[in-house]
């Protein structure tokens, strides 16, 4: 993967550029000793590594706001990290750039039930927001499996999802105002806890826009009441088809699980094997679909979905009896990726989403791509929406053996593109996906996409060598060539 | 002269846009044309008209996704979506009544799905289902620079590259023409009902509002109807109260419906004490499509705002405007959302600067749009929460980057936008 090239002169300034940093974030706020870079070299996406120039810790939106300005002002590269669980690799530093980590941004700062809102710093957890409203019944609903570790500010940035989001809306669908500070050191607030907001919704840009546009310094969500019940059915299927057919048909019929995910073999048995859940081990396809609601509602879906489940010939169903119970089904899921994590030495997660009605086709294309590249694969599916999560089981330390994993998984997004899918559905792209954007994109979105970011970054100082694949000059971008006296169009009918 | 182009298909569109960029002669984007007055108003002379890029491209119920020109008539969709015992989950208004175009020549009331999208106008079920600006999967548009560019896709995951999608809806046609959308296509709800509680005041009902959404109950519609607004609905139930009227909806599945109808009063506090009446079908549809659309809840003939803020900051932020004498006003989104009507003339700048305020020191934040006001008035105050500096300074760069020449309704959202 190559990323923009280090700048020497920067380089070269490296100790002044530390000394400023200290006078604007004082103490313990300003790594620049090797040893103590190596924690921040990688995210999630681990088989990437740079060492970062330098790592900040600020703690008020103030030195975020000027260490930016003075990174702005001295051609500085930087680039924002929460938790540093990205799958895509968009926290990867720059060996040249600044690493900006928001870990000290910790504190909620304000619970409004009667609006049912949050504020929270950026380096909140995801589980911390719940954590902090759950005694009053309300919860936070976007839950990625990494939901201990990984940051509200970084689920802002990646528009991160979870298991719920189907029924619940994505991060982007639950955030409704942001505090966030430009490349410039601008200090900018937008929506907050009404509905909606006036202008452009930058809000909305900014879920999903992988630390490019701007530091998020303070994000409000809306919260909501806990449902009074919640049911877990667990469904075995002889073949993915049944698997496949039977979550398109449950949509059909108008329902919309709070949760709807499927696993292949592979994924049950070291899902299985990993946590105990209780996973049947002789079917092919597992369902696990929650119904919540008030009991009635439960109890109603769950038989009709039990009815939808044995005409597409399930083989067993199995349903929650208790709140411990269905935390159990859910364990095996939510712990799908450190349990194939068990079975070989690495695994690279894939992240593509897909028309849930190519679901069969996609997973027989992928069996045969494994049986190609002599590489197994278990898959995760968030089925409700399409989400695809193969994982590509290989060793790191066979030579070759990334690579081969690399090739198989961009065949695989291609696959996704090809169907009618996206290359991601809530990973990101960042430096991993980032030179595959050309399969979905063509040129003249990309370039749409960068005079964006123009806009907020003119001189792409902020998280550069991610999501685009080749970097414009904005003053190129920007250009417009006018063609004076063109025909005004023969053919438009006019009036 | 008014040159009024009426483009056939996405190709013409680019054509137009290109024409229009490089003469220097910007385009006014028109749909249907039932929310024409809704904005500042324009100086361009010429019209684009993308009513003539009407159609449903693709419909697939079960992947609950349908894609369709930006110029199919809401009203064609929404049959289009009910055969299949779907709908658009954020309840597209009808505000053609309250605009003044309900009687427009050649117009459509329910607009157009690209208006929707433009003016990201969703309606009461918007607490529960989100504004329209989460049911928008991708598009299609012609930037202000003649690109024909696409963003999003048509499923519901995704984070391939910048949410321009998002950027698109509500940005009153500034940017991009649109050549077609895909949005989500949900289930209809089988059963609704709605509770009604009488004679409270705004905050008592605004009260009662909160308490009912902070319930796992999943209210779907949460308004406060002042006796003068419950006096003008048609629904018997609510006109016939003699009081302010708070509503309550209630949607689902049957057996869901009923239980949460039962247990939802004794959640509500004082409120409920006085006892509760209840809608049924198909009076509970009408009367919230009354408080979708506004129009006839408020005097004819007035001046509109619309106030979003935090919900519960609703009846206090009305309070402090007593001085304005409002001639009328009506809380959705369980206080969130604000209309006041003020009478013609009561103040110079139509009550810009008080409302404005208001919202600043009552809510703390929030924001004011002006939606029915004479052009001489849209034209005078500004329609659209003024921004401060950086942020004003943003969009204008964001303005830049899709349309540098401002080729699309320019001066619609800001004067420099
Ligand atoms: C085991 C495991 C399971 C996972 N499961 C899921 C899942 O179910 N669903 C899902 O969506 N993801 C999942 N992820 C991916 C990851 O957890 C999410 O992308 C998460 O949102 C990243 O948050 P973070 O705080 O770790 O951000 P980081 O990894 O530190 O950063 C991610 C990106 O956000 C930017 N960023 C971070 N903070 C800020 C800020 N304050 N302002 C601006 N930009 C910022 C960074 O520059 C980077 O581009 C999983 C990861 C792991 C390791």
């Amino acid at each position: 993967m190559k990323m923009p090239e280090a700048d020497k002169r920067v380089l070269a300034r490296r100790s002044e550029i530390v000394a400023a940093l200290r006078a604007i974030v004082p103490g313990e706020g300003v790594i620049d000793r090797e040893d103590e870079l190596r924690a921040y070299e990688s995210d999630g996406l681990s088989a990437y590594r740079i060492l970062p120039m330098i790592v900040v810790l600020p703690s008020t939106t103030d030195q975020v706001s000027r260490v930016l300005r003075y990174c702005h002002e001295n051609g500085i590269k930087v680039v924002p990290r929460g938790a540093g669980t990205s799958l895509s690799g968009g926290a990867l530093p720059l060996g040249d750039g600044v690493l900006l980590g928001l870990g000290k941004f910790n504190r909620i700062i304000e619970i409004d039930y009667d609006n049912r809102a949050v504020r929270a710093q950026p380096g909140v957890t995801n589980l911390g927001i719940t954590n902090a409203v759950q005694h009053r019944g309300f919860y936070y609903a976007p839950d990625p499996s990494s939901q201990i570790a990984c940051t509200i500010g970084g689920n802002v940035a990646e528009n991160s999802g979870g298991v719920h989001c189907l029924k619940y809306g994505l991060t982007t669908n639950n955030v409704l105002g942001l505090e966030m500070v430009l490349v410039s050191g601008e200090v900018i607030r937008l929506g907050g806890k009404a509905l909606d907001d006036a202008g452009f919704d930058l809000v909305g840009l900014m879920n999903g826009s992988e630390g490019l546009l701007g530091v998020v310094t303070e994000v409000t969500v809306r919260i909501l009441p806990k449902p009074e019940t919640a049911r877990a059915m667990l469904i075995g299927f002889p073949t993915n088809e049944d698997a496949g057919a039977c979550v398109a048909r449950i949509m059909a019929a108008g329902i919309i699980p709070g949760g709807l995910e499927m696993m292949d073999r592979p994924a049950i048995h070291a899902a299985e094997d990993f946590v105990h859940a209780g996973y049947p081990l002789d079917v092919e396809a597992l369902l696990i679909a929650e119904l919540d609601g008030p009991e009635a509602e439960v109890d109603h879906l769950i038989e009709r979905v039990g009815t939808i489940a044995r005409d597409c010939n399930a083989m067993s169903i199995r349903v929650s009896e208790s709140d411990e119970e269905r935390l159990r089904f859910w364990a095996g899921r939510k712990a799908a990726f450190p349990a194939t994590g068990r079975i070989a030495p690495d695994y690279y997660c894939m992240d593509g989403t897909i028309p849930r009605k190519k679901l069969s086709e996609v997973l027989h294309r992928i069996g045969e791509m494994s049986a190609h590249y002599g590489l197994k694969v278990a898959n995760v599916f968030h089925a409700g929406d399409g989400n695809l999560h193969p994982l590509i089981l290989y060793d790191a330390n066979k030579p070759g053996d990334l690579d081969t994993a690399e090739e198989f998984g961009a065949e695989i997004l291609k696959l996704c593109v090809e169907v009618g899918g996206v290359l991601t559905g809530e990973h990101g792209v960042g430096v991993e996906k980032r030179d595959l954007m050309e399969v979905q994109f063509e040129e003249v979105d990309l370039d749409q996409q960068q005079r964006v970011k123009c806009a907020f970054d003119p001189e792409s100082l902020l998280n550069p060598g991610k999501m685009f694949p080749k970097l414009h000059r904005c003053a190129e971008m920007g250009r417009m060539h006018v063609h004076r006296g063109q025909l005004p169009f023969p053919d438009i009918p006019r009036f | 002269m008014t040159t009024r182009l009426k483009p056939d298909n996405a190709d013409q569109v680019v054509d137009a846009v290109k024409w229009a960029a490089s003469e220097g002669v910007p385009l006014e984007l028109v749909g249907g044309g039932s929310m024409r007055t809704l904005g500042r108003p324009l100086q361009t002379e010429h019209v684009l008209d993308i009513s003539g890029l009407s159609g449903v491209l693709l419909y697939e119920p079960e992947e609950l996704v349908v894609s369709a020109l930006p110029g199919t008539p809401i009203a064609e969709l929404e049959a289009v979506l009910a055969e299949k015992g779907q709908h658009l989950a954020f309840e597209p208004p009808d505000l053609s009544a309250l605009l003044g175009a309900a009687d427009a020549p050649g117009g459509n009331r329910r607009g157009t799905l690209g208006g929707v999208v433009a003016c990201n106008l969703a309606g009461p079920r918007r607490i529960h289902a989100g504004a329209v600006r989460d049911h928008v999967l991708g598009l299609s548009g012609v930037s202000g620079r003649g690109d024909a560019y696409k963003t999003g896709g048509r499923v519901f995951k995704n984070v391939t590259g910048y949410d321009l999608s998002k950027l698109m809806t509500g940005s009153y046609g500034t940017l991009s023409a649109l050549t077609q959308i895909t949005v989500k296509a949900l289930p209809r709800p089988e059963t609704v009902r709605t509770l009604l509680l009488h004679g409270l005041g705004d905050a008592d009902g605004i009260a009662a509002l909160t308490a009912a959404l902070q319930t796992p109950y999943e209210v779907s519609g949460a308004a406060h109807l002042p006796a003068a607004a419950a006096r003008r609905s048609a629904v018997p139930d609510v006109s016939g109260a003699g009081g302010a009227v708070t509503a309550i909806r209630l949607e689902g599945i049957a057996a869901s419906v009923f239980y949460r109808l039962e247990h939802l009063p004794a959640r509500l506090g004082p409120a409920a004490a006085n006892g509760v009446t209840e809608l049924g079908f198909p009076a509970s549809d009408r009367f919230w499509r009354e408080v979708r659309d506004v129009a006839s809840l408020i005097p004819a003939d007035t001046l509109v705002w619309r106030l979003s803020v935090p919900p519960a900051a609703g009846p206090a932020v009305v309070a402090a405007l007593d001085d304005l004498d409002p001639a009328g006003s009506l809380f959705d989104w369980g206080g969130g959302l604000v209309w006041l009507a003020l009478a013609p003339g009561a103040k110079e700048d139509g009550g810009a600067a008080a409302i404005r305020a208001a919202v600043k020191s009552t809510a703390g934040e929030g924001h004011a749009t002006l939606i029915r006001a004479p052009g001489s008035l849209r034209a005078g105050v500004p329609v659209f929460q003024p921004q401060p500096p950086e942020l004003a300074a943003l969009t204008g760069r964001i303005k830049q980057s899709f349309d540098p020449q401002r080729a699309l309704n320019p001066g619609r959202l800001y004067a420099d936008i």
